[in-house]
């Protein structure tokens, strides 16, 4: 319990970091940090193919932030700037907003179970039905295969096209 | 409770970046940061104290599992995330090329 908290805090410190310093090549770094304790909690949380999945992930996250940082700059000009009058307007506005939200999300939270106690009403059908249906021992492995297999399609599909736009926006040919 | 309020504050750091930083590789970091709150929100609503991973290891083993459905959900969204922010780079790249700055605010012709 007390190792889930202590996770969490140093996520939302390495986000900071990764938001306020000067240098991206470090910022690029810190966000790998966020994803590599958040990969550890996933462990600690019994979720061993989203840990696999997020270290994959995130390893080809921070090489896509470094490759993009050598091809630009890797000094963040705005960050010593005076700040102008519609900015901090913005930045006050934002603190009502993370105000208002925190409240509301605190009473929408509250209407869910606690944690530790999760209802398995959908969930339960599919840890009886897994291993007899579709033959796989894997649960989580048998719902995002067979059980949902929809949304795995469209996964699929988002993917897919996100390359595609990548390689539009890339290529080198037909461009002046 | 205070657990899944940390996963919000965490989000509205993310949320914070996309609002009020003016470089752009910022406004993609407070991205990945928003997508990791979010991931990690539903795997802890998901979580059973006390219970094991859902994976079947003897025939006739108690099916004390924690949820299985968020994990595939969430398995999802990471695989999406990547995707969503590798083109997000890449038009970073592109407009950089283009105004050979990251600042939001001196680009301007943003039009053709």
């Amino acid at each position: 319990m007390i190792e889930i908290y202590l996770f969490l805090i140093f996520m939302i410190i390495a986000a900071v970091i990764a938001i306020e310093i000067k240098n991206l090549l470090a910022a690029a770094i810190a966000v790998g940090a966020v994803g590599f304790s958040a990969a550890i909690l996933f462990i600690i949380l019994q979720a061993p193919d989203l840990a696999i999945v997020q270290i994959v992930v995130e390893i080809l996250t921070v090489i896509i932030f470094v490759a993009v940082i050598f091809r630009t700059t890797d000094i963040d000009k705005t960050v010593g700037k005076q700040l102008t009058s519609m900015q901090i307007l913005g930045i006050v506005f934002y603190g009502f907003f993370a105000l208002l939200f925190i409240i509301i999300s605190e009473r929408i939270l509250n209407t869910l179970p606690p944690f530790g106690s999760p209802i398995m009403k959908v969930a339960g059908e599919y840890i009886k039905l897994g291993l007899p249906k579709v033959g796989g021992t894997n649960i989580v492995a048998d719902i995002i295969l067979d059980f949902r297999g929809l949304d795995t399609l469209g996964e699929a599909t988002v993917l897919f096209t996100s390359a595609i736009g990548v390689l539009a926006v890339m290529r080198k040919a037909g461009r002046k | 409770m205070l657990i899944f309020i940390s996963c919000i504050i965490l989000f509205l750091i993310g949320l914070y970046a996309v609002v009020a930083k003016r470089n752009l590789l910022k406004i993609a970091i407070g991205f990945c940061i928003m997508e990791y709150a979010v991931n990690m929100l539903f795997a802890l609503i998901g979580f059973k104290s006390g219970a094991i991973d859902p994976v079947i290891t003897k025939v006739d083993m108690p099916h004390n599992f924690v949820d299985p459905l968020p994990q595939a959900l969430v398995l999802t969204a990471i695989v999406i995330g990547v995707g969503t922010t590798a083109l997000f780079l890449s038009f970073i790249v592109r407009i950089y090329e283009k105004f050979k700055t990251l600042d939001v605010s001196e680009i301007k012709k943003l039009k053709g």
